[in-house]
């Protein structure tokens, strides 16, 4: 049984003070993801049809090695962000929202690593 | 497990048929949402026929006709019958307006009327928004000063200042647009709404306010503010033609302005 008003439900447990950076993150993240996504698919096409000695001396110059990490960093970070929001808009449940949460985190920050290690691998051979 | 149908007990069934005593040119067919607590049955859809030649222009008016002259058990809001008081929100043809203010003839076919959607439902078409309304009591909607007004005159305002008001004050509470947002139907728990924002962003906006940083500070979170992902339902649904998405995002850009 519960006598709480309708007001304290709707205060809840007030304000968490954040949401802002999140939201931020979000839009410039999806702002640099416009041209290095382009980037990104246009040599993915250009070099499709190339041998496979090209993609990897490709792959092995600076700015393009230093590209590519950059376009991993904020994929998974604007995936993680935009995911994060879906499973607290649809999981009503706060352990299994929470749960959902910290695993799409957790495999978002070892997907990026995994692709940067995979980078680096051909940039440093 | 996830719940894909709705409850038993909710399911809409289909209801009776009230045929018009009178024939005209002019027949429509109103479908119309009935629930009674005291029963122990379900929602039904009932079918009521009216010659429009005998019914006023508005959906209201043949609500009204409805209770007065075929069925007295039909249970709806209404006051003002001109779109200020927003009591007779409710769902129409797909859409939630006024009753008062929508004409019968814009609807194509039949008129399909139910609640507004996503709340409890009291009896009929009326909804229980007492929820909703303690939200908008949660942002303390009242002009907050340091001082007492002046014994001797009003607190004064530029027109400048005045005309920032606008497009916000005209909002008359009436909910179509939290109860039209999909954000607000998974969170509304925690998410305030559009109608509640809209009307936050009021009191950020009048110039006499002394408590707009207490305001942001309240509204920064990601489930009060940040559930409004620009769905835009809430503009588009307006009866009084006001555009919270815009106020929504008038607040987002108020977060980043002071940390900026």
């Amino acid at each position: 049984m519960k006598f709480e008003s309708n007001l304290r439900r709707a205060q809840g447990l007030g304000s968490a003070k954040s949401g802002l950076h999140h939201w931020v993150a979000q839009r410039i993240t999806a702002v640099a993801l416009i041209p290095l996504g382009i980037w990104f698919v246009g040599a993915f096409i250009v070099l499709s049809t190339s041998p496979f000695e090209v993609a990897y001396s490709w792959l092995s110059s600076l700015w393009t090695a230093t590209l590519a990490i950059f376009f991993v960093l904020v994929l998974f970070y604007h995936g993680y962000l935009g995911i994060q929001v879906i499973l607290e808009d649809y999981i009503p449940h706060e352990f299994t929202k929470w749960a959902f949460i910290i695993t799409i985190k957790l495999f978002s920050v070892l997907m990026a690593l995994l692709a940067i290690v995979s980078i680096l691998k051909i940039f440093l051979s | 497990m996830v719940q894909l149908r709705l409850p038993p007990n909710s399911r809409i069934e289909k209801g009776k048929l009230y045929p018009s005593s009178s024939k005209g040119p002019r027949m429509k067919l109103f479908h119309i949402y009935r629930y009674d607590p005291d029963s122990k049955d379900n929602p039904r859809l009932d079918t009521y026929e009216l010659n429009l030649d005998e019914c006023g222009p508005m959906v209201l008016d043949a609500l009204i006709k409805i209770k007065n002259e075929v069925d007295t058990t039909l249970t709806f809001r209404r006051s003002c019958r001109e779109g200020i008081c927003g009591s007779c929100a409710m769902n129409i043809d797909g859409t939630n307006t006024l009753a008062c203010i929508k004409h019968i003839e814009e609807c194509k076919s039949d008129i399909k009327v139910t609640p507004l959607p996503h709340l409890y439902v009291v009896k009929d078409l009326v909804p229980d928004l007492s929820f909703a309304y303690s939200q908008y009591d949660s942002i303390q909607p009242w002009l907050q000063s340091s001082e007492d007004p002046p014994p001797d005159k009003e607190r004064l305002q530029s027109k400048e200042e005045r005309a920032k008001l606008d497009g916000l004050w005209e909002c008359i509470l009436c909910f179509c647009c939290t109860t039209s947002c999909p954000s607000y139907w998974w969170g509304g728990d925690r998410y305030l709404g559009p109608a509640t924002l809209l009307q936050s962003y009021r009191w950020i906006e009048e110039s006499r306010d002394e408590a707009t940083g207490e305001r942001l500070d309240a509204l920064e979170d990601p489930f009060k503010l940040y559930r409004c992902h620009t769905i835009m339902n809430c503009t588009n649904t307006c009866p009084k033609n006001l555009n919270p998405a815009k106020a929504i995002g008038e607040i987002k850009k108020k977060m980043v302005e002071r940390v900026g």
